[in-house]
This record gives structure tokens, C-alpha cells and sequence, in this order.
């Protein structure tokens, strides 16, 4: 209980700070891919550094979770897919100007019509479930 | 201290929490962030079916429920409490774009003349909302990950697929912004 108490905290967090960074925003990723703006490549570089830096500080203080486990992370091997897969989200991220992850804030933020995304986006991922055998890995 | 906050939040702010999401998911109890999956598991819950793909125990992901949920809580409680009262500042070079399809942003942060209900029946309706909804749910699940799995949880534990696929996400995307688009703006 603690546990999913915690995560829904820092989810709340993450989500607060989508909706006031304005990183949800359909305008911010067109900005993004004109290279108009540098916002958003502040954003991710500045989360990708921290990210790194934290990673190292867990790796080299031994860090445990709240359970006391040992901290392991995943590692996924290369597929084709990272780049026919990667492309065909790339067009859809300019498309539709958002990730999943904003899509979810959009519509908690208020932005309903953001719920036929949503679904469409579930319908894309049952598809490639249904067709994965088919198609280069 | 109300009014800062309803002022748009800077960048290194913003990337600073992202960033330690990261961590601060691992510490909890070794979860990797990755919203993407969210909607497999979704269609693991939701359609009906057969597939291997979607056979598992679901409810061993339930953590991601519940951070979805708070994201979703964060960003109706940022919007109910601290919105921006200001239109949004845009860079000129992409005012300018937009002023082309009619398009001037204001305090919201999607243009609702493209993404709105009423427009779902229309070809541009359909093309941005469910043409792009569907390509971004094929596409995270077919590269396993989207910008958060890969491009801050994979780099942020120097995974080189994930920046092949990070790379790719973004030559799709301004491929798309700088040739297609201009043509799909016409249709809405």
C-alpha cells in the first residue's frame, strides 16, 4: 500500500510537471521538429543527464529498494524493430504531437477528444500483437 | 507563490524531475519506466483474444495503473489549481507555419480546430487523431518502448538500441513535420 501510494505520488508529479513544462503540448512538438524552439530538446537532454547521473550514483552507492532488493535493471537487445518501429512512432509523434505518456495527462488535463488517440493508439498496439510473427525483428 | 507557479515551467526544471523518475522508480521497487507498455496491457485487459502476445499476468503490471493514474491526477489538478492565465508563447518561425492553415494558439495546448470530436468524421479529423493515434500505439509497441522506455529510462542506462530507436523516432517525426504535414494541414 505504501508502495502504490509512492508511485502514484511521483506519477502525480510527473503529470503536474507535463501539463505546466507545456511538454504535452501538440504546438511544443511541431516547434520541436522545426527546430524552432529549443525547449524541448531541453527537456529530454536535461532528463537523459539526470537520468544518467542518478543511474551511476544507484550503481555505485549499492542502493536498495524500499524492499531492500538489490537494484536491477533491464537491459532489451537490438531489434530491427528500434528502427522500422522507431520510424513509424516518429511519424505518428509528429502527427499527433504527443507520446504515449502525455496522451494519459491530455485527457486527465481535460482534453477529451485526446480519448479517440488514446484508442486508436490501443488499436495500433493490438495490431502489432497480432501481426508481430509477420514482420522483421 | 501561486502566480510563479501558474507560469509555464522552464526546461531544466522540467527535465531535472523527468530525470529523476527514473531513480525514483528503481528505489521503489525496481520498475522501469516505460509508459508505452501501459497500452499493451490495456489490450490485454480490454480485446478479447487469442494472441501469445497479450497471454500474460497483466496484473503483475498493475504499478503502472497506478502511476498512469497519478499522471493523469497531476495533470487535472495542475490545470484545476495553477493554469496558465497567458496564451501560449510560440516561436515565431512556427506562428508563422501555422498562420498558414489559419491555425493561432492560444491558452490551449492542442489546436482543437484538428483535435476535437466533431472533427472525427472528417478526413484531417480522422488522419491526425486516429491515422496518428494508431501509428504511435504500432509504432512504440514495435520498437518496444516509447520516449520514455528509450529515449530517458534506455539512455539513462546507456542502452546503445535505445538510441538507435531514439534517433529513429526522431528522423520519423521531422521527416513528418517538414514534408508531410503541410499537406495534412490543408485538409483540416
Amino acid at each position: 500500500m505504501k508502495k502504490t501510494l509512492v508511485i502514484y505520488f511521483i506519477g502525480l508529479l510527473f503529470g503536474a510537471v507535463f501539463m505546466k513544462a507545456e511538454i504535452i503540448s501538440w504546438f511544443r512538438i511541431l516547434e520541436m521538429f522545426q527546430f524552432a524552439s529549443f525547449h524541448m530538446y531541453g527537456v529530454i537532454g536535461t532528463a537523459v543527464v539526470v537520468g544518467i547521473i542518478s543511474v551511476a550514483l544507484i550503481k555505485k552507492l549499492q542502493l536498495k529498494t524500499l524492499d531492500g532488493e538489490n537494484i536491477q535493471i533491464e537491459y532489451k537487445p537490438f531489434t530491427k524493430g528500434n528502427v522500422i518501429g522507431g520510424l513509424i512512432f516518429g511519424i505518428g509523434w509528429s502527427i499527433t504531437g504527443a507520446c504515449p505518456g502525455p496522451l494519459f495527462a491530455l485527457i486527465g488535463g481535460g482534453y477529451l477528444s485526446i480519448i479517440i488517440v488514446l484508442i486508436s493508439a490501443i488499436l495500433g498496439t493490438f495490431v502489432y500483437g497480432a501481426l508481430k510473427n509477420k514482420l522483421p525483428h | 507563490m501561486i502566480e510563479f507557479l501558474k507560469q509555464p515551467l522552464h526546461w531544466s526544471i522540467a527535465g531535472i524531475i523527468i530525470g529523476l523518475t527514473v531513480p525514483a522508480l528503481l528505489l521503489v521497487g525496481n520498475k522501469r519506466f516505460g509508459i508505452s507498455s501501459a497500452l499493451k496491457h490495456l489490450c490485454a485487459i480490454c480485446i478479447p483474444n487469442k494472441i501469445p502476445y497479450f497471454q500474460y499476468d497483466w496484473k503483475e503490471q498493475k504499478w503502472l495503473f497506478v502511476f498512469v493514474f497519478g499522471i493523469m491526477s497531476g495533470a487535472f489538478i495542475a490545470e484545476m489549481v495553477i493554469p496558465n492565465p497567458n496564451d501560449m508563447i510560440i516561436a515565431d518561425a512556427t506562428l508563422q507555419f501555422l498562420a498558414k492553415y489559419n491555425i493561432t494558439p492560444g491558452k490551449e495546448l492542442i489546436p482543437l480546430s484538428i483535435f476535437s470530436f466533431e472533427k472525427i468524421l472528417t478526413l484531417g479529423g480522422f488522419i491526425f487523431m486516429v491515422v496518428g493515434g494508431f501509428l504511435v500505439g504500432f509504432g512504440t509497441r514495435y520498437a518496444e518502448g516509447c520516449t520514455s522506455g528509450h529515449s530517458i529510462y534506455g539512455l539513462a542506462t546507456l542502452q546503445w538500441p535505445s538510441l538507435v530507436a531514439t534517433i529513429c523516432f526522431m528522423i520519423g517525426g521531422i521527416l513528418t513535420t517538414n514534408f508531410l504535414l503541410p499537406h495534412l494541414l490543408k485538409l483540416i
